[in-house]
């Protein structure tokens, strides 16, 4: 059992505060609009480190669209404003210092529907190695090879690194996006509902991997299924149109949650 | 089941006309449009090869006593009177001035097939269709069938050293001729000849075809040159087009902003696909060969004003405005490709730390590939057989030089050239002699719906491969 890494405010709003040493993210009065429709309102919370933090929320509460906010994936949509901060391990990052490409690598992302790239499995892992640096190629194997034990995959892939991604199974594809984050050593992994997409047995690997992932790095988890947020998370928040209701850990807000509105979306009375 | 009329249910239930009939409608439209394009190939391949094929020559003895040698061609019924006519070729234009004469069937006394009649291919003049009586080289003579022997080795030896040689032939209605070796192109007697020695002479026929010049004011020989200059055409065509259409494609897809105006441009330039080729045709006359190559002869070759260098049509002015013409279809097919690619394709690049070049680069580009591929197909069909337009900038009945040779700088864009749709259009109705270029203008017309089939597939393959390549879908 872990140890827990907070202090739980009692007075409202229901933040969920870590001491500095233990926070990764923190996000601070995030507003985010699509065309002028507000999509997150006054957003406050903080994502400790080396644990596993689930977003939950009904459709269209904004989860997704705050996990795309932490890697700046919104800087491709023109229509997206926000107000705020996201701060990443001390810096703002938004800050002019910072660079885009960067913080992707260091913030890496997985979506709902695996999307490897049409091209080899060694490739796909290789892609995001090869855009940082040029590597002997010894050492870029040395990297797939660990990319692909630390998702679980390479026993299965290890004979056919060299045949098309787009011949695996959806559930060996995801791992396989996963190692293809995981290369490039980033220091938070975002994952978007990575197991909605595929079936009861590729969803368990996947849980477990994210269970054995929580040692090398911090992961944000979106997830539609709150038994999936209850069996992998450390901590939970609940979303609804765009605010935080309740953020808290996980055993004590599926088990006892302080409002009622969480209580009516767990028990499945949806408002 | 209260207030609803018990007798309306089954009526709208009633079958309409069409129910069970569809599908044959839909069929029979297949069937009709395979028929089409069936008959089409059917009579371009029958009457396009078959030309080639050494056809029989008949010797006609008529009741007025006249006899002359030639090949039937048809026959037709007369006009207003029983019987049939019958269109004989007889060549010999030089000496009996005619080559062609309609003879009415009952008027025919009598017709064998005699194995020595001959048929020479002769440059200048045509066919000649007669018999061999002797050669004569310096005070040498072959007579009978030591002369033909001798004529078939002598055309065996390349034109340059082939000796000086007399030919002293008769026609069948007993004129003597005289005829150099020089201007015998080749000889056959088809009525002595094998199924495996005809087989022969219609492949070598055909290959001359192919690799040979135009002869007679293109009313014979062969198209080696307007092959040459189609395929060149098209492919600078391509070169041209593709990386800006794919360009273009790039910007309004992934660069514009999707607003009004991007749709308006979209919408323009799928309808320029529409504007007729002619068009294309004027603008390309008025600024490529007037504007850009008026100018550039101003400036650096001035010295052989007033006659032009670039300031007339040629293959640059030509492929450019094919280039245009093509553009539309380029940028459409390229932009479908782009669409279709799915955004998470897009996303998990970025998200890996990808700059937008790099992600267009090295995902969304070769994803694309195939449907650049596609339009480059869709261009290529459209342009190799476009006419309308070269007739403005740059086609010509003859071109004098190729615009490839082995005189610096080697490709010669300013040259005019010879095109294939064209060669066909000028065959059939500016020839001196329509009845011999009809068969011509069937193979002439095979060899264009061949080339551009052949140019497809190299696309067709190479699309297969990229895709089978990246085990992609779109």
């Amino acid at each position: 059992m872990l140890a827990p890494l907070h202090s739980v405010n009692t007075s409202q709003p229901p933040v969920t505060h870590f001491p500095p040493e233990h926070c990764c993210l923190s996000i601070d009065h995030l507003s985010l609009a699509y065309a002028g429709k507000e999509a997150l309102r006054d957003l406050t919370l903080s994502i400790p480190r080396h644990r596993v933090t689930a977003f939950i929320g009904p459709s269209g509460c904004g989860k997704s669209t705050l996990l795309r906010a932490i890697n700046r994936l919104h800087d491709l949509n023109e229509a997206v404003s926000h107000s705020g901060q996201i701060v990443l391990e001390g810096q703002d990052i938004h800050g002019p210092q910072v660079n885009v490409t960067e913080l992707r690598r260091r913030v890496g992302m997985v979506f709902q529907t695996p999307n490897p790239f049409p091209m080899s499995i060694y490739e796909n892992v290789a892609f995001g190695l090869r855009l940082q640096q040029r590597l002997p190629k010894r050492k870029r194997d040395d990297i797939i090879e660990w990319a692909l034990t630390s998702a679980a995959l390479w026993d299965e892939v290890k004979d056919r690194l060299h045949r098309s991604a787009w011949q695996l199974s959806g559930g060996q594809q995801q791992r396989l996006v996963i190692a293809r984050t995981l290369a490039v050593k980033p220091d938070v992994l975002l994952l978007d509902e990575p197991a909605s997409a595929l079936d009861p047995i590729s969803t368990l690997k996947i849980e477990e991997l994210i269970r054995n992932l929580k040692s090398e790095l911090t992961l944000v988890l979106v997830t539609h299924n709150m038994q999936q947020a209850a069996r992998v998370s450390d901590y939970t928040a609940f979303l609804h149109q765009g605010e935080l209701i309740e953020y808290g850990p996980t055993d004590q807000l599926f088990t006892n949650p302080r409002l009622q509105r969480t209580e009516n979306y767990i028990t499945g009375r949806v408002t | 089941m209260t207030g609803v009329p018990a007798d309306t249910a089954p009526s709208r239930r009633r079958l309409h006309w069409l129910d069970g009939l569809w599908p044959w409608l839909c069929a029979a439209s297949v069937a009709l449009s395979l028929l089409m394009l069936g008959a089409l190939l059917t009579l371009l391949l029958v009457r396009g090869l078959g030309h080639f094929w050494p056809a029989t020559l008949e010797e006609v003895t008529l009741r007025s006593g006249e006899t002359f040698a030639g090949q039937a061609v048809r026959e037709v019924a007369l006009p207003q009177q029983p019987g049939d006519e019958r269109l004989y070729f007889t060549g010999n234009r030089d000496i009996e001035s005619v080559r062609w004469r309609w003879v009415a069937i009952d008027d025919i006394a009598m017709q064998a097939q005699p194995m020595d009649l001959i048929r020479l291919e002769r440059s200048p003049w045509d066919d000649f269709i007669g018999r061999l009586v002797a050669i004569e080289q310096h005070d040498q003579r072959w007579e009978g069938d030591a002369a033909w022997q001798q004529l078939t080795s002598l055309l065996a030896l390349p034109v340059s050293q082939r000796p000086d040689s007399q030919l002293l032939l008769i026609t069948a209605s007993g004129q003597a001729v005289q005829q150099p070796l020089a201007n015998v192109v080749s000889a056959q007697a088809p009525n002595a000849m094998t199924w495996r020695q005809k087989t022969l002479a219609w492949s070598q026929s055909v290959w001359r075809f192919l690799s040979e010049g135009p002869r007679a004011a293109n009313t014979g020989g062969g198209v080696w040159p307007a092959i040459f200059g189609t395929v060149l055409m098209v492919i600078l065509m391509s070169v041209i087009v593709t990386p800006f259409g794919v360009l273009a494609a790039i910007y309004l897809n992934e660069i514009a902003h999707q607003g009004r105006l991007t749709r308006f441009v979209r919408i323009g330039v799928r309808n320029l696909a529409g504007v007729p080729s002619i068009v294309y045709g004027v603008f390309g006359l008025g600024v490529f060969v007037y504007g850009i190559g008026g100018s550039l002869d101003e400036w650096f070759f001035s010295e052989t004003l007033p006659s032009p260098t670039f300031g007339t049509g040629g293959l640059l002015w030509a492929s450019l405005t094919l280039a245009l013409l093509t553009l539309p279809v380029v940028i459409v097919a390229t932009e479908e490709g782009l669409a279709r690619i799915p955004e998470a394709q897009r996303e998990g690049a970025v998200a890996l730390g990808a700059t937008r070049l790099e992600m267009l680069t090295r995902i969304v580009l070769p994803m694309a590939a195939p449907a650049m591929l596609t339009g480059m197909i869709l261009a290529i069909a459209r342009a190799a057989g476009e006419v309308a337009p070269l007739m403005l900038v740059g086609v010509a009945k003859l071109a004098p030089q190729m615009p490839v040779d082995g005189e610096f700088p080697y490709l010669h864009l300013e040259r005019k050239f010879m095109h294939l749709g064209y060669h066909l259009f000028d065959t059939a109705f500016h020839g001196d002699d329509v009845q011999a270029a009809i068969p011509l203008v069937y193979a002439t017309a095979l060899l264009l719906v061949l080339i551009v089939l052949v140019l497809n597939l190299t696309a067709i393959f190479l699309r297969h491969y990229l895709r089978r390549q990246r085990g992609s879908e779109c």
